[in-house]
């Protein structure tokens, strides 16, 4: 199904594209020798290049350079061998040199595709325009003092990686989706730690509208820093509804960059694009082109680990899993490690299940990441194995689980421990069933007169009688033979 | 006792070997005569304490035989050198008692080898002029006047008087457009500017990243090879500066010049040319004719293009490299009500004249809309310059020119004041070195009418410095200058 804003009137279709400022994940800035640690006391990691003080020159940090090329390689993109940093001029507190090295006509990365899954089950491939790299500017703090700003240098000059898309996007679903796989494959890389909320990766979105069918593009609207994947789907949704009420009413759009307001969801008008500041690029001298050859990208390329796509494919093929769980369970590259080595020589589908339920379930209640779970993924195997077996019924299994994340024992300790193995000894059930029957004559006699559902009751009275420990499917067999 | 200031490097050198006098004494010697000549305004600030200490340590040195190349001999620097804990300002008021906490590479080099540094010299503001009047701190007098004031040449004015008047054995300065080599020509002194990525640039102030280089200014072409092989040498910190040997460059000095092929530039002769310069050009070619090198005429038809580009490219960097001087950080501010206001405020202050000129035009031509007709341009035009060079390096070794069209001139004069065009003009023949990154190497030849040294400069092959040595010191050899 085609995304359609429908009106009293029209139907219209949504035009989006995406940039995305990925922090990179490096030990020192971009261009100085400085520490990229997050949450140090501010001005803590603050070179003299960094601070922009007389006679400072940058150097490229290569280990930047290699991340930007393994997520280009990660986004099926084009690597550049030439590209040139150049030097975006503009005055700002944060912008200690008057101007922040980035690329400009010469980036890194050319073009590549991503592939997005959507919710109706569909994929669709969004085209990746360039990847740039760059230094991030500092943070300037305007709420400790009325009257004064403060400037925190720390993460001037942390490397970034800006990462463009081609106005593929047709819903915000569209958006939302390829921000959830962007965010996955820069993690699977170790490339960028994808945490929206620290601002670690911050979204551009250009949204423009246009009629169903229409040709061409109308006048689009930057809506800038929006830092999660739910205020990105909603800032475009509400941004397209505010220029079609416009369009509708006879109004235009003019070309213009807007902020999202995360309190109301809606975007608040910033500046006319005509008003922009002329950036007045041109190359940096400081830095010669920047040079890679065939052989430094196939080594980059033989570092590459299995990017979620693929580690989807082989889930499905290789465990049986559904297309959706598998989705859920490499979106991160941690769950998708825990569920393999689970998965590895037991039931995987079972395992998915386990994962996906009790698991995640008990995880999210107590509120821990997954390296802090008490239950391993060799007791979930070894667990989802004693039920295969019969050792265990399901049911009990579910107590197992609950022992399990108590006393992070292994489940055939448990239920060795505490005496849960079923019992599957024909002769002893059988005793017990006489005893139930024994015990109940009315209901037997009530149930031979024809009150048939009363089997259901027998079979919860022999299993209690058991203490649970009965193989439920001996239990019914028996029953049935002794009931006719 | 021989007046200690009038030895060269050579000869302090095997002076102090030889104990004939001790680090101290001859520290004190110039001291004395910094304090004798401060009329001349060549310092800006004098540091006579750690000079003290410094030849202090020399001596101590010398004893022990532990002695470094430069060991003890008493130096000037450019104030466009960061020096740690030294105030460098480039001489201008928006750097008012800045004070590094860190050593440019160049003078830490000089430190490493022994050098004594007697204080800041004087200069341009932030390296931009060709009088050494635009510097804060006044313009430096000639000490070749006679009647009327003279100016030194610029931007390396201080520097260029200093080492002329005995204020100190050598002084570093950094030359965009012949910066180094118009005030050694008006002051009558030796001065080279090595090829662009020989020395680093890294804690000098930048005027324009691509042509700046640092180099020495001597009182003969002996004491040019010794302060330059100090000087020199691949910086992991600029990345623009090459990884390659620095030659002993002294081990070619006196070397035979038979069979060396001199040019002379046909278009460096135009109608109209100073017959004084005229004749002594064809002096300075005769002596290396006798010597056995071989005259060649070749072409630079791009030459003419030369300033206009130079005139694009060094402000356009400058705009953007002064940006920095914003009173967020360090240096002047003058606070404002608002951001903006304290930029404007600060800078309209901080910043004379030239320097206000040269940001404007850098910042036109970056423009969006101008930046295709003059920056790109003027890149292209650079190109057909250094390609020049390299086909006339074909045909020969080095390239004999003269270093400026005029002798030194008075302070204040009323056309240049008027029109800085004219002032521009005194650069025609030694911006297009630096737009194609050669060595050139400036050195007094003879006198004018009013008795005004002229200088002519050799311009070398890439990372042929060595060529240059060789033929500049024959040509010293015979031409019979005789220092002030």
């Amino acid at each position: 199904m085609t995304y359609t804003i429908k009106t009293a009137q029209n139907e219209w279709e949504i035009v989006c594209g995406l940039e995305i400022h990925c922090q990179i994940i490096s030990k020192s800035k971009i261009f100085s020798g400085a520490s990229t640690a997050f949450g140090d006391d501010a001005n803590e990691n603050v070179s003299f290049i960094d601070a922009g003080m007389p006679g400072m020159l940058p150097v490229l940090n290569k280990e930047c350079v290699h991340q930007a090329v393994k997520t280009g390689l990660g986004l099926n993109a084009q690597i550049n061998k030439y590209s040139v940093f150049s030097r975006k001029n503009y005055f700002y507190a944060d912008q200690p040199n008057g101007y922040q090295i980035t690329q400009y006509e010469y980036p890194i990365v050319g073009k590549g595709c991503v592939k997005i899954d959507l919710p109706d089950g569909k994929s669709k491939n969004i085209g990746i325009t360039r990847i740039h790299i760059e230094q991030d500017a500092a943070k300037s703090i305007h709420d400790l003092n009325p009257k004064k700003s403060y400037i925190d240098f720390n993460r001037a000059g942390v490397g970034l990686m800006e990462i463009v898309t081609e106005p593929d996007f047709r819903s915000p679903d569209e958006a939302g989706a390829f921000l959830k796989k962007l965010r996955s494959i820069v993690r699977y890389l170790g490339t960028c730690d994808g945490n929206m909320d620290e601002g670690s990766m911050r979204c551009d979105a250009s949204v423009s509208v246009r009629l169903k069918g229409e040709q061409g593009m109308r006048e689009r609207a930057e809506i800038k820093n929006v830092n999660s994947v739910k205020f990105a789907m909603q800032a475009i949704e509400n941004e397209a509804k505010r220029q079609i009420e416009i369009y509708e009413q006879g109004g235009t759009i003019e070309q213009q960059t807007r902020q999202f307001d995360q309190s109301t969801g809606q975007t608040k008008f910033l500046r006319l694009k005509e008003y922009a500041d002329d950036y007045r690029y041109f190359p940096e001298p400081d830095l010669p082109p920047l040079l890679l050859d065939d052989e430094y990208i196939e080594n980059i390329k033989k570092e590459m680990v299995e990017l979620p796509d693929a580690k989807k494919e082989r889930f499905i093929k290789q465990f049986g899993l559904t297309p959706y769980d598998a989705e859920i369970l490499t979106e991160s590259k941690e769950t998708a490690d825990f569920f393999e080595q689970a998965a590895t020589g037991h039931d995987g589908k079972k395992v998915a299940n386990w994962i996906l339920g009790d698991f995640f379930a008990n995880l999210n209640a107590n509120k821990l990441s997954l390296d802090q779970s008490p239950v391993t993924p060799q007791m979930i195997g070894e667990l989802v194995d004693l039920i295969s077996r019969g050792v265990i019924s399901g049911k009990i299994a579910k107590d197992v689980f609950v022992m399990m994340w108590k006393t992070r024992q292994s489940p055939s300790k448990i239920v060795e421990e505490k005496g849960l193995k079923q019992v599957t000894d024909t002769s002893a059930i059988e005793k017990i069933v006489d005893e139930v029957l024994a015990s109940n004559p009315d209901n037997l006699k009530a149930y031979l007169d024809g009150k048939t559902n009363l089997f259901g009751w027998f079979v919860g009275q022999t299993m209690k009688a058991s203490k649970g420990a009965a193989n439920p499917s001996l239990v019914n067999e028996l029953l049935k033979k002794k009931l006719g | 006792m021989t007046d200690l200031t009038k030895l060269t490097i050579a000869q302090t050198l095997s002076g102090l070997k030889n104990k004939d006098f001790s680090a101290v004494e001859l520290t004190n010697a110039y001291l004395k005569n910094m304090q004798n000549k401060r009329e001349l305004n060549a310092y800006v600030l004098e540091t006579p304490e750690i000079a003290l200490k410094a030849a202090k340590i020399a001596d101590k040195h010398y004893q022990t035989g532990t002695n470094h190349a430069l060991e003890g001999i008493p130096v000037g620097i450019k104030d466009l050198f960061c020096t740690k804990s030294i105030r460098s300002t480039a001489c201008s008021h928006i750097l008012d008692d800045f004070v590094p906490c860190y050593e440019s590479t160049v003078t830490q080099n000089l430190l490493n080898a022994g050098a004594v540094f007697l204080g800041k010299l004087n200069m341009d503001e932030f390296a931009m002029g060709g009088s050494n009047e635009t510097s804060f701190y006044g313009p430096v007098i000639n000490p070749w006047s006679k009647d009327e004031p003279l100016v030194a040449g610029g931007s390396s004015g201080g520097s260029a008087a200093a080492v002329a008047a005995d204020m100190c054995a050598a002084a570093t300065g950094t030359d965009t457009g012949g910066s180094i080599r118009q005030p050694a020509a008006f002051c009558g002194i030796v001065g080279i500017k090595p090829t662009y990525g020989r020395c680093s640039r890294w804690g000098i102030m930048a005027f324009a990243s691509s042509l700046d280089q640092a180099g020495p200014m001597t009182k003969d072409v002996t004491d040019a090879a010794l302060m330059l092989e100090v000087m020199a040498g691949y910086d992991q910190k600029d990345s623009t500066s090459t990884n390659i040997e620095v030659p002993h460059f002294a081990k070619v000095l006196g070397q035979d010049i038979k069979g060396l092929k001199v040019g002379i530039p046909r278009e460096y002769r135009p109608e109209g040319l100073n017959k004084e310069i005229s004749s002594l050009w064809d002096k300075a070619a005769d002596i290396l004719k006798a010597r056995g090198a071989e005259i060649v005429e070749i072409s630079l038809p791009h030459t003419k293009y030369a300033l206009p580009v130079y005139y694009i490219i060094a402000p356009a960097e400058a705009s953007s490299n002064l940006a920095r001087y914003d009173g967020i950080r360090y240096g002047l501010r003058v606070n404002g009500e608002k951001l903006d206001d304290l930029y404007i405020n600060t800078r309209t202050e901080g910043f004379g004249p030239e320097v206000k000129r040269r940001i404007m035009i850098g910042t036109y031509v970056l423009s969006a809309g101008y930046f295709d007709a003059y920056y790109l341009k003027a890149q292209k035009v650079r190109r057909l310059i250094k390609n020049d060079f390299e086909e006339a390096f074909k045909k020969c070794d080095v390239i004999l020119t003269p270093t400026s069209p005029v002798s030194a001139f008075k302070i204040g004069d009323e056309s240049m004041k008027q029109n800085p065009i004219n002032m521009y003009l005194n650069d025609v023949f030694t911006v297009s070195v630096n737009l194609a990154g050669l060595p050139a190497l400036s050195l007094p030849v003879g006198l004018d009418h009013n008795g005004l040294p002229l200088g002519f400069q050799l311009i070398g092959k890439a990372f042929d410095e060595e060529t240059i040595f060789k033929a500049a010191y024959g040509l010293e050899q015979d031409v019979g200058f005789v220092r002030k």
